[in-house]
């Protein structure tokens, strides 16, 4: 507990003084975590731990973790590959492509897709009356093709709200929502869709308690990050340098174009044209977000210069047959051989594949690195105004393990300043977080999660379809608006009315347990005023203390 | 008078916060109140890249035809497929008949081979690039709409300052200024009446700053929608919505402009519009869409009437599409593109923008429409023009913003 001792400063004594007069319970378990004696830990410093490292309280979870203290929780949640979840396992096993590679995902559901979308063109351009408008039947056999197409995304969603909900490892979820939202890729794009299961599965989830570089380097391999960013196609601009008898994209030899989910298949006089279109340029998508969002930060201290000098040195880092769900390949044709030098790195010309995981290994060690992922991190789960001095013991921690995210983890979780007063409810809980947290809360049972991912349409927070490489921002302005109020409350009424289908709740909490005990005289009144327990409990997950965490 | 008392807490708010003297003050805010209108932009979305050169169709160019055998949209008189003759060398695709009366009273204007300065062809990118006005700059977190909201204080403190009539927030309005999506304004209340108040009594009494300055608004917004009673409605000077999704945003979208609830942006968004086989020409495909997309735009400025001298409607597509049509009848992803602009103060009845024509050698990458006008200069000329904002650089980051650049449809 190094901590503690760092912290006699005055600026702690006043922080505990006034935690002291204002919530003196919590103040009882940051002394615990200081090492001092250990009174019973308060049931709202629990709440605020179920509610930081998880997706909030179920009913009896305040009392499971009194009875082991919550410095023993947390350790415990540490440490996921130690808590058994036969549970959620088992509601995991009705998906069927949870399992599956993204190659088997294109053979199964992509390709079907493709071939009868190829099929039904043909048709068309083959009939006599090719004005008319599509059969009744015809449209609908293709609605169902595309709605089989889509059914790994629908699954993989589902999944994530499951587990969220249900999974006893409520950290490693908090930690893999965080990490793929810090490495986003979007569904929307391409063939991106069916690579999201295999990414979410092995390239995230495995390293977010792992070390920093092996999650980078996942991530660096995957083919989702190398369609997403575009890297895939990034080449030499004085390429492409012959290789052993090998052509670079697709079986026919012709390049094909990122984003393009529905482009008819190419006619020999269109071959002469695509060639011309072949990768023949330096594509700085991915260089540019490593260096700005994966690693250094915006502010980290990187030119222009370092940008192309980074995209330099992935080139040829591509994918053979996103298509058809084909994993990493290192395209030597398309790769620039000459020295490259990133943040005054010299790489040395020859290096071939290794130049990335040159970069790689650079960037993970930078110190910028180690700031911006702290950072992040104690927005996260503290405040969305990190307190400057954890994130620097958590900058230290991270370099001194040179990125072990589990000590990293640790740092910030046994900190005084994650249990202080000023980071009580001071989040305002995502849609995600709201929606699966009022599950929780109410312990309702999802037999169908469908209604659940689509409300989170409604709310604005699309799972896995978040747009921009940045992935959806951490803080309270972000989620704030008038519209998704409403939403809430609207979503809060149909939970608890059983209006929301597939998601029933037999053993409805009292209200006023639902935010453990603390909330302003007025929520307590309406909710005390309400006719009917459904009213009081929706009263209760609509309300604005509902809205933190 | 209201509207002069807001402006005056704001703007005094904003400009202590900057150090003015009072005196400056004062006039700004007595100019403001006494001259000043407020100014609406209605902007609308085809997702997917309309075919521009079927939609505004130049016919005077004999490439046009030679490229499309099968699709093209026929010369003006040459029967009912003919295109619809507007300045002797670009037609309107006969489907856009309902819109030729705006042309023909100067009230609609064109701007031809516009679009994008990055090369991208994915639908991703391209409407990316166009919602967040940042053309290959992927990290841009906010939409150029939002920064124009950002740019200026409200007027009024409206919740419906800028309402998008769509179940997401669009890229375009993302970001710090609030904006508010909605599928249909009938849905927006709490759905069990009775449990309004409470709720309301919740968040008014909220010690939390955000949610309670927040949940105010909210029912405000609630109440003044309820006011307004939109479900009882009529549309005005004899407009016909079609009962399509894209007909029914717009009638909302003139509704709340009716119903006086402080909106200054509003956006709808219509697709369908990626027609790689079977196109179609002035039938088909292409003519069914543009067909619903006319109708509903000719409805709400026919509605909106009068109202149209303050109001600016501005239809984009991410890009074009290929010149030579493809072996399916349809075409492929393309560059440069049209855009449409209708409003009370837009010099119509013109074409803006330099035309580069479809010779072979005149074409983007051998293939496609070159863009000659920047698309950031189209919403840039609004934005300075119509809304009136003195520096626009803020809404167009790495951008060099020059008047003389504008295509010029304002005067």
């Amino acid at each position: 507990m190094s901590n503690a001792r760092m912290n006699g400063s005055p600026k702690r004594a006043l922080l505990v003084a006034a935690a002291a007069a204002l919530f003196a319970a919590i103040v009882a378990v940051q002394t615990t975590l200081n090492g001092a004696e250990a009174p019973a830990d308060d049931d709202q410093a629990i709440v605020h731990v179920l509610n930081r490292i998880g997706f909030g309280p179920r009913p009896g979870d305040i009392e499971r973790v009194r009875q082991i203290g919550v410095r023993q929780y947390i350790e415990q949640q540490l440490h996921p590959e130690r808590i058994p979840d036969d549970a959620t396992e088992t509601r995991l096993k009705e998906f069927e492509t949870l399992n599956l590679s993204s190659r088997d995902i294109a053979e199964r559901y992509e390709i079907p897709q493709m071939q009868a979308r190829r099929n039904a063109k043909q048709e068309v351009a083959t009939s006599p009356n090719p004005d008319q408008a599509p059969s009744v039947k015809d449209a609908k056999r293709a609605a169902a093709t595309q709605q089989r197409a889509n059914e790994p995304l629908v699954e993989l969603s589902m999944q994530k709200v499951v587990r969220a909900a249900y999974s006893e490892r409520q950290l490693q979820e908090v930690l893999t929502d965080f990490w793929f939202n810090h490495f986003n890729v979007d569904a929307r794009k391409g063939p991106e869709r069916f690579m999201l299961t295999e990414y979410e599965r092995d390239v995230i989830r495995p390293h977010v308690l792992g070390h920093f570089r092996d999650l980078l380097g996942a991530t660096a391999h995957s083919s989702a990050m190398l369609f997403y960013l575009d890297n895939w196609m990034s080449a030499d601009p004085n390429g492409p340098h012959p290789a052993a008898g090998q052509r670079p994209f697709g079986p026919n030899g012709f390049p094909r174009r990122p984003g393009l989910g529905r482009f008819p298949p190419p006619r020999p006089q269109q071959v002469q044209q695509q060639r011309k279109n072949a990768p023949k340029g330096l594509n700085e998508n991915y260089g540019r977000e490593l260096l700005e969002l994966h690693t250094l930060g915006v502010d980290g201290g990187y030119t222009q210069k370092d940008v192309t000098e980074v995209a330099r040195a992935f080139t040829g880092w591509s994918i053979a047959n996103p298509r058809q769900g084909g994993g990493f390949r290192f395209m030597p044709q398309l790769h620039d051989e000459g020295e490259k030098v990133v943040l005054g790195r010299h790489i040395k010309a020859g290096g071939g594949e290794h130049d990335g995981d040159e970069v790689l290994d650079l960037l993970a060690n930078h110190p910028a690195t180690a700031r911006f992922i702290s950072t992040k991190l104690v927005r996260r789960f503290v405040n969305d105004t990190p307190p400057q001095a954890l994130v620097d013991r958590t900058t230290d921690t991270f370099r001194e393990t040179h990125g072990d995210l589990r000590a990293v983890m640790k740092t910030i979780l046994t900190s005084p300043e994650f249990l202080s007063v000023d980071a009580y409810r001071a989040k305002v809980k995502s849609p995600f977080e709201f929606i699966v947290s009022a599950v929780r809360a109410t312990g309702a049972d999802i037999s169908d999660a469908r209604p659940v991912v689509r409300s989170m349409q409604q709310l604005g927070m699309p799972l896995y379809q978040c747009q921009p490489p940045t992935g959806y921002k951490d803080t309270a302005d972000a989620w704030v608006n008038t519209g998704a109020l409403v939403n809430r409350m609207n979503d809060a009424l149909a939970l608890a009315s059983g209006r929301m289908p597939g998601v029933r709740i037999s053993n409805a909490p009292a209200a006023e347990s639902v935010l453990a005990g603390t909330m302003s005289e007025t929520t307590r009144a309406t909710i005390a005023k309400a006719t009917m327990p459904p009213q009081a409990l929706a009263l209760a997950l609509g309300s604005p203390e509902f809205q933190r965490r | 008078m209201i509207s002069r008392r807001v402006f005056l807490k704001n703007g005094s708010f904003a400009l202590v916060s900057l150090g003015f003297a009072p005196s400056f003050l004062a006039r700004t805010a007595f100019a403001a109140g006494s001259t000043r209108r407020s100014k609406k932009l209605i902007a609308i979305f085809q997702r997917g890249a309309v075919d521009g050169l079927s939609v505004i169709v130049p016919y005077g160019e004999n490439e046009y035809y030679r490229a499309r055998p099968t699709i093209a949209v026929g010369r003006p008189r040459s029967g009912d497929a003919g295109a619809l003759d507007l300045d002797g060398f670009f037609g309107f695709n006969p489907r856009l008949a309902p819109l030729k009366p705006f042309w023909d009273r100067r009230d609609l204007a064109i701007v031809h081979a516009c679009g994008s300065p990055d090369a991208t062809r994915s639908h991703f990118d391209a409407q990316d690039y166009m919602e967040s006005a940042t053309p290959g700059v992927k990290s841009t977190g906010d939409g150029w709409l939002n920064r124009y909201l950002q740019t200026r204080h409200a007027e009024t403190e409206s919740s419906f300052r800028a309402v998008a009539l769509t179940s997401q927030l669009p890229r375009l309005l993302q970001g710090s200024a609030p904006a508010l999506a909605m599928n249909q304004i009938a849905q927006f209340g709490i759905r069990a009446a009775n449990m309004n108040d409470s709720f309301e009594a919740q968040y008014q009494a909220a010690a939390d700053r955000v949610l309670n300055g927040t949940g105010r608004e909210a029912f405000d917004a609630m109440k003044t929608l309820r006011t307004a009673d939109p479900t009882r409605y009529d549309a005005e000077n004899g407009a016909d919505y079609p009962r399509s999704p894209f007909g029914q945003a717009l009638k909302q979208i003139a509704q709340l402009t009716k119903a006086d609830v402080g909106l200054e942006v509003a956006f709808a968004d219509l697709g369908g519009w990626d027609t790689h086989v079977n196109q179609g020409s002035s039938q088909g495909q292409l003519a069914q869409r543009l067909d619903d997309f006319s109708r509903s735009l000719a409805a709400l400025v026919t509605d909106l009437g009068d109202r149209m001298a303050d109001i600016v409607v501005l239809t984009m597509s991410e890009f074009g599409r290929a010149v030579n049509e493809n072996g399916n009848r349809g075409t492929d992803h393309g560059h440069g593109n049209a855009m449409i602009v209708i409003g009370g103060g837009v010099r119509g009845g013109h074409v803006y923008g330099k035309w580069p024509g479809l010779a072979a050698d005149k074409r983007y990458e051998g293939r496609d429409l070159a863009v000659t006008t920047d698309f950031r200069d189209v919403f840039a000329e609004i934005v300075v023009k119509h809304m009136g904002v003195a520096d626009p650089k803020p809404i167009f980051p790495g951008y060099a913003v020059q008047p003389a650049k504008f295509p010029g449809f304002f005067a």
